[in-house]
């Protein structure tokens, strides 16, 4: 299998207008990732399953991460006038990180044993602009797991023939698998020490009055 | 086959016509092997829709494994396919072992490969013996399965406490240590086992009625099968040489001489050919690991039970388990829970084409080819 | 069998060495429906295949009658919850109860069937049958050993046999009012509603210890 730097750039030169990027794997056991731009995703597939020295023909694993917006607090060194002299300051930075959802593509060649090449499409945030393309066109097998990644996560799959959802029933609102779904509550008392089950519990049944 | 004029198929959204019959298979239904539902549309007895509905069964088992510690979720991957217990095990162990950087030692290599072709073994033949049920074969064929897999199970339960539910695997190896007791009762089940198998092979390959059924239904062309990303046993039998036990030749697989059995034409009968032949060759493994297990400790000394941590980083280990290739993805942020915990479930791809095989077909034949795929849906749906 | 009415113990024992039987009516009827009851061909999750493993050849459940699983409700007399009942699937197994002719019976087989066992956490699991139906016998385990569904089907053929039609303590479904159909939930747009059957369950009263 040819290094990711150079099969990065036989699909820029073999897609106009992609912009592929590599996103690293901090676990050394899988390669780093690609990171495609939903517009150019269709095309840039075509190319992965189609170019001769590839023949990504197999894609196995197609799923959804969810990445809410996280803010980190960084520490900081600023310099400030304060009576006219000029102090070092500790300030605390926050990093404020967007929000997004992200479909991750497994790839494998089934003609020539090989891969993985693994693909990322993200979308810009995690209300409105969640649409990417969907590579049903070019691998079958995502047709599923893309309708999953739609139930579940939310994510529009442009281009998918048959965008339902999977798993849960129609009618149904939210996406389960957000890391801030909140389930329905279900009256329910469990004689475990799980904090938020014991606050549940607390909250239906209420202490008695002292007396 | 028969000469009936094939019918056209319907496409998806298009309105149904008043000579056409839509009826609902499931979820509740004998054929559909657990809760699962077709939405058929029939002109007359051929097919001219099929449209899965899934999630009857969907028990949120990803959600439920971000919540917990990466051991935890052991248990609940034994009730993904729950025919198959520790190939699933040891596909979620694998993963973990791949992202923590863990060393199996030899021992535990052996007893992973003993466990898992008995598996494989247990659901190749229920499976055979739920196809042929569904065939019309009310339940003898099964009845024979149920047998052997009875033997099997006793195995299981003496190792790990539970028949079904093993929770055998750990990160970096396996729980307890198989007995010179218990080695001695595996190797009197394997060498019993191919009586019953040629019993059964002689019972059923050649049987005019499974032949009649099966032969030339459910065709799956070679390039679609790819596409589609199916795989295992329905992908070999139409003729696309990929085993992952070859391929990636994960464990200690490439100590094993054993052959990859393919089929020619990719249809029902084909699929089940195939599960004989693997039955087969999971024998000559399980000969080979049973005469060479060597002694030795069973889990890494580097693995922990308590306060483990993997680093941050993804990984996707995958396994050929009996259904195909089980593969899990894991996000991690070097915290005790996984940020994102995926099973790849085969059963769920490997319906992709369901609708595809049956088009054109009559009804009763739409029920033996979704018994060829070999479904379990505590998979499928997760 | 239960003594026959008001007769004397002596006679009886007399009269059934001779070859003649005296039994009431209703201890002759319960005794036949107790020996053939037709469970549900009906399986969810893991705990079906321990079900189908109970009527196969090592534990053989034909051997106290049952081994005629119907695929109809219109024929079965025993539904066997064996497995996890998922919100989706919930209004098909309250769907499919009410579709069982009187007399029925239903097993909660298993820890999810009983309350969700180890998914109750899930968004998408119903936390036990018994919030829709009435539950007859229920089996612990996860899942339940064939012979614990065995054990199940002996307890409740104990309960048949001890039914009775009239006098002080008829069975519950002779009661007066008793419902003949269970209301079936519908899948709202969070959860199923409505969330239980106030009539079946109720949420447990709790009495905190402080």
């Amino acid at each position: 299998m040819e290094p990711l730097e150079q099969l990065r750039a036989r699909a820029e030169a073999s897609v106009p207008g992609a912009v592929l990027e590599i996103v690293p794997n901090a676990c050394p056991a899988d390669p780093p990732s690609l990171r495609v731009d939903p517009g150019h995703a269709l095309a840039v597939a075509w190319f992965l399953r189609d170019d001769p020295q590839l023949r990504l023909d197999y894609a196995s694993n197609v799923t959804g991460v969810d990445w809410p917006e996280t803010v980190t607090k960084e520490k900081a060194r600023v310099k400030r006038m304060v009576d006219g002299v000029v102090k070092e300051f500790e300030t605390v930075v926050e990093k404020r990180r967007p929000g997004f959802l992200e479909a991750v593509y497994h790839l494998y060649s089934m003609e020539l044993k090989q891969g993985p090449v693994i693909l990322r499409q993200r979308t810009g945030d995690r209300d409105r602009a969640v649409t990417v393309a969907s590579l049903t066109p070019v691998w079958r097998g995502a047709e599923f797991q893309e309708r999953e990644i739609y139930d579940l996560y939310g994510i529009r799959f442009e281009g998918h023939q048959d965008l339902r959802r999977l798993l849960m029933w129609e009618g149904f609102e939210g996406h389960p698998m957000r890391r801030d779904y909140v389930e329905p509550d279900d009256y329910d008392y469990e004689p475990t020490p799980h904090a938020d089950v014991l606050e549940k519990a607390r909250k239906h049944y209420p202490a008695p009055p002292a007396s | 086959m028969s000469a009936a004029p094939p019918s056209a198929p319907l496409p998806a959204g298009a309105a149904i016509d008043r000579d056409l019959l839509e009826i609902s298979l499931g979820p509740h239904h004998p054929s559909t092997h657990g809760v699962f539902r077709m939405d058929v549309v029939l002109d007359g007895e051929r097919v001219v829709r099929l449209k899965p509905v899934f999630g009857y069964l969907h028990r949120n088992h990803e959600k439920l494994a971000e919540g917990m510690t990466y051991l935890s979720s052991m248990p609940f991957t034994d009730r993904l396919d729950y025919f198959c217990s520790m190939t699933n095990n040891w596909a979620y162990a694998l993963a973990v072992e791949k992202l923590a950087g863990l060393q199996v030692p030899d021992r535990a290599q052996y007893i992973r490969v003993i466990v898992g072709e008995l598996t494989r073994l247990l659901n190749h033949a229920c499976l055979i013996g739920f196809l042929t049920h569904d065939m019309g074969a009310m339940g003898t064929p099964l009845m024979y399965a149920f047998r052997e897999r009875e033997k099997i199970l006793d195995l299981f339960e003496s190792l790990s406490g539970s028949r079904m539910m093993c929770n055998y695997m750990r990160f970096g190896g396996c729980r307890v240590d198989l007995s010179p007791a218990w080695l001695q009762a595996a190797r009197k089940v394997v060498d019993d086992f191919p009586r019953f198998l040629d019993e059964f092979d002689a019972l059923l390959t050649t049987n005019e009625i499974v032949m009649t059924r099966s032969q030339g239904v459910g065709i799956l062309p070679r390039e679609l099968a790819i596409n589609a990303s199916v795989t295992g046993p329905m992908l070999r039998a139409s003729g696309v040489d990929y085993d992952l036990r070859k391929v990636d030749r994960y464990g200690i697989y490439d100590r094993f001489d054993f052959r990859v059995p393919l089929g020619e034409h990719g249809d029902v009968y084909d699929r089940i050919m195939i599960r004989f032949l693997e039955m087969r060759e999971s024998l000559t493994i399980l000969r080979q690991a049973l005469r060479e297990i060597p002694p030795g400790p069973i889990l890494d000394p580097k693995s922990k039970l308590r306060g483990f941590r993997p680093r941050a980083g993804e990984v996707y280990g995958r396994i050929e388990a009996p259904k195909g290739e089980l593969g899990f993805y894991l996000v991690s942020d070097g915290s005790p829970n996984p940020y994102r915990y995926r099973v790849r479930p085969p059963s769920l791809i490997n319906l992709t084409i369901l609708e595809d095989m049956c088009l054109g077909q009559l009804v009763a034949d739409a029920v033996i080819i979704l018994g060829s795929v070999d479904i379990v849906l505590g998979e499928v749906d997760r | 069998m239960t003594p026959a009415g008001s007769m004397d113990e002596g006679l009886r024992n007399e009269l059934s060495r001779q070859g003649v039987f005296v039994v009431k009516l209703t201890d002759l009827y319960n005794w036949g429906r107790k020996n053939s009851i037709w469970p549900l061909n009906f399986g969810l999750a893991c705990c079906a295949i321990e079900m189908i493993a109970a009527s196969m050849a090592r534990f053989d459940i034909s051997r106290f009658g049952a081994e005629v699983f119907r695929p109809s409700p219109r024929q079965a007399d025993l539904m066997i919850v064996a497995g996890t009942v998922t919100k989706k699937m919930a209004p098909q197994v309250v769907r499919l109860y009410n579709q069982m002719p009187d007399p029925k019976y239903v097993i909660a087989m298993g820890a999810c069937a009983i309350s969700g066992g180890p998914f109750k956490q899930g968004y998408n699991v119903l936390k036990g049958i018994d919030r829709y139906i009435p539950v007859d016998v229920s089996i612990p385990g996860c899942p339940p050993k064939p012979e614990a569904l065995l054990h199940a089907l002996i307890t409740l053929q104990k309960r048949i046999e001890s039914e009775q039609f009239a006098g002080p303590n008829p069975a519950p479904r002779l009661a007066r009012g008793a419902p003949g159909e269970y209301p079936v939930p519908r899948l709202g747009a969070h959860d199923i509603e409505p969330p239980f059957n106030p009539e079946v369950w109720q949420p447990p009263k709790l009495v905190r210890e402080e």
